[in-house]
């Protein structure tokens, strides 16, 4: 087991040459430029393909032909730049076709700042293109988890004929750690039924978005849920952190799963009972996790750096049944341990109201924290 | 002698747009007033002698409606 | 006369094989259904049935994957040449290539038409230009002429207010990517024998790697132009030509060598 010190953005993009994929399209933008500059790199010393598109735009429908192909491709960007690829991501998931996407998130709206955030949560699990699809959502908080959720990503995106998004931040993008990488997986030989490759042998394939039939999109949207259906039986991930006997939790993706978990510790440390929940995959949602909580969770603070995006997801499986609070630090700007730690406390100490909502509830508090200073 | 062609249209395809009328150096083609086809389109017919197989309608043809055939040279004199 | 006459005749043309058995959706006289059986018959003269690609673009083109009897791909408006990029750069031994219409090309597509153009993608794009936008029905084209009425310039294209046209030829002919780049007509039976002769060459260009080529097609719409075909091959004829010069606008040396 050799550990190799590596940048989040360069150990997504080896991984995911380990993982045998074959082109990468992209264009820079911060916070995620390496990953693109690293592929430049690696992608023609190993014979396979790169291009720095014209844009993001462009970048997104070279996926869209390559992925056409059944070959392993991906592209990677940041909040900007996925905007700009709504449109492909649309098409990609109603063609029904594999594809592997790294987001790595950064402050917005509009252009923003190349600073980490969380902000793009609705946009990527909710589906930010046009019409009724789902993509798989891998957040990861670590290096290692980049590495590991890249290589799991081109595996479910093949076996669902799905998109799976890697949603990162600039913070898991730029940071080195020790990671283990994964043996270096060879290319792919054999090709779906389904793949456009050139009709050698066989009749000729198209692969489309367009039915002008209604009935025809429909039975494909159709086909769309079904298979959304298994990866909701299937492919639920999450972590858990002191859980057993909690009587307090907190939840969090990400960077700012990560944050929390170390608040949660200072906490036990001081002797409070609170746990963390992370999910691993935002689509699908550990629904049940939430659903099921104990009746002895006496309060949930949910920790984003959003305004209140997977709150909501959070909310409705929990059917207000747990009384509630919200903390987050937007645009950029990252939360330290002991301002999670500060709003353990304050739940604790309690009592946490059950009317109104935890998002306006912080608004107000950090209105009032704002005009203090 | 002058060859001897004749052409097939496939009225299945034709959308009597008569570029082929118009195109026939030996302007023997005309759009059909007798009859039409499936989708209501009078069809490209050969109303006249004269057809020289030289293809021209077929290649200004859409629709790929056309075929042409042209006699072997010698093929006229052979007597019956 | 006891002559069977078919047993004595020489088959002089018949439908490319690569051209599907299916009635197009193409308005009676669109030379849409021309260029499409000139692509099909160099791909059956070439023989490279098996290796092609199409990628389809969105306007009046996007069917002709129906149309051509070999792999397709659908791509979104104007991205045809990045799909066709991806593809190609994935799979390099294949003739790849997009179709696309004014709008598509010039208008929503042009970043990528052109930077395809200047990375000297090893592909083909094929140019209809009928000087309109025809499936949403008529409106105003980059390659609208000045004074023409559509459904979005209906006094007729204003330069001061509405810009001039765009001339693609002449612009990709100063990419140092661009291989190949010629406009043809589909006008007449003279101008659709040279349009496949380009066809041609714009394939040998992907074949024998020698960088990006292009054909622009001069089209007619007799539907959205408000006239029967005939008149609409006059229209071209006397006012989209001068405007838009039939030529070679860059032609790489190797290709010089080739006969055709």
């Amino acid at each position: 087991m050799s550990l190799e010190l590596m940048k989040g953005n360069e150990a997504v993009a080896e991984a995911a040459v380990r993982a045998g994929v074959v082109a990468y399209f992209g264009y820079p933008i911060t916070p995620q430029t390496e990953l693109l500059e690293y592929m430049a790199r690696r992608m023609p010393e190993l014979g396979r393909a790169f291009v720095q598109a014209e844009s993001e735009l462009g970048a997104i429908n070279m996926v869209y032909g390559a992925a056409c192909t059944g070959h392993r491709v991906m592209s990677s960007s940041s909040s900007p730049g996925v905007s700009l690829m709504m449109e492909g991501i649309s098409y990609i998931a109603a063609t029904e076709i594999p594809m592997v996407l790294v987001d790595v998130m950064r402050g917005g709206p509009g252009l923003g700042d190349i600073a980490p955030a969380q902000g793009d949560y609705y946009q990527i699990v909710k589906g930010g293109g046009h019409g009724d699809y789902r993509t798989i959502v891998l957040a990861p908080a670590s290096v290692q988890e980049s590495v590991d959720m890249t290589v799991l990503a081109f595996d479910l995106a093949e076996k669902y004929r799905c998109i799976v998004f890697v949603l990162s931040d600039g913070s898991i993008g730029q940071m080195m750690e020790p990671c283990e990488l994964p043996p270096m997986q060879p290319l792919k030989t054999s090709f779906p039924d389904w793949a456009v490759n050139g009709a050698e042998g066989r009749e000729k394939r198209v692969l489309t978005s367009i039915n002008l039939d209604p009935q025809g999109q429909e039975d494909m949207n159709f086909r769309l849920l079904e298979r959304w259906q298994e990866v909701e039986a299937n492919e639920v991930r999450y972590k858990e952190y002191f859980m057993e006997d909690a009587e307090y939790v907190v939840a969090g993706f990400g960077s700012s799963g990560r944050i929390a978990l170390s608040a949660v510790r200072a906490a036990r440390a001081e002797g409070i009972k609170v746990g963390l929940i992370r999910p691993i995959t935002l689509s699908p949602f550990p629904k049940q996790v939430f659903a099921n909580l104990p009746d002895r969770i006496k309060g949930m603070l949910v920790v984003e750096m959003n305004a209140g995006q997977m709150l909501e997801d959070i909310l409705v499986n929990t059917q207000s049944r747990i009384p509630t609070e919200f903390f987050a630090r937007l645009a950029g700007i990252v939360p330290y341990p002991d301002e999670v730690l500060n709003e353990i406390h304050r739940m604790v100490e309690g009592p946490i109201p059950t009317e109104g909502h935890p998002r306006d509830r912080w608004l107000k508090r950090a209105l009032a924290e704002r005009s203090r200073s | 002698m002058p060859l001897k062609g004749r052409i097939d249209v496939n009225e299945k395809y034709c959308k009597g747009c008569e570029l082929c009328v118009s195109s026939c150096p030996q302007e023997v083609l005309a759009l059909a007033t007798d009859h039409i086809n499936a989708k209501g389109y009078h069809p490209a017919v050969m109303v006249a002698e004269g057809c020289t197989g030289c293809g021209i309608c077929s290649i200004v043809c859409p629709e790929a409606a056309i075929t042409v055939f042209r006699e072997k040279s010698g093929a006229s004199r052979i007597p019956a | 006369m006891a002559i069977n006459e078919l047993e004595m005749d020489t088959l002089v043309y018949q439908r490319p094989e690569a051209l599907a058995d299916i009635p197009t959706h193409y308005c009676p006289g669109c030379t849409h259904g021309v260029a499409n059986r000139l692509i099909a018959e160099v791909i059956d003269e070439m023989g490279i049935r098996e290796k092609a690609i199409g990628v389809a673009s969105v306007g009046c083109s996007v069917f002709t994957y129906n149309y051509l009897d070999i792999d397709f791909v659908q791509g979104a408006h104007g991205r045809a040449p990045a799909m066709a990029t991806g593809v190609k750069r994935v799979l390099p031994e294949r003739v790849v290539f997009t179709y696309q219409g004014d709008g598509d090309l010039a208008s929503i597509g042009t970043a990528e038409i052109v930077h395809a153009a200047t990375r000297g993608e090893n592909i083909t794009v094929f140019f209809v230009n009928n000087g309109n936008y025809a499936m949403t029905g008529g409106q105003m084209a980059p390659t609208s002429l000045p004074g023409q009425k559509t459904t979005s310039s209906p006094n007729g294209r204003d330069v001061e207010t509405q810009g001039y046209p765009v001339r693609v030829s002449e612009m990709f002919a100063t990419i140092d990517g661009a291989s190949y780049i010629v406009r043809r007509s589909l006008h007449d039976a003279k101008s659709i024998r040279q349009a496949k002769k380009a066809i041609r060459m714009a394939f040998e260009t992907q074949v024998r790697g020698l960088g990006f080529s292009m054909v622009e097609l001069l089209s007619i719409c007799p539907t959205n132009w408000g006239m029967k075909p005939l008149d609409a091959v006059s229209w071209l004829e006397e006012k989209m030509i001068p405007y838009y010069p039939l030529g070679d606008y860059k032609v790489h040396p190797a290709l010089a060598e080739i006969k055709l």
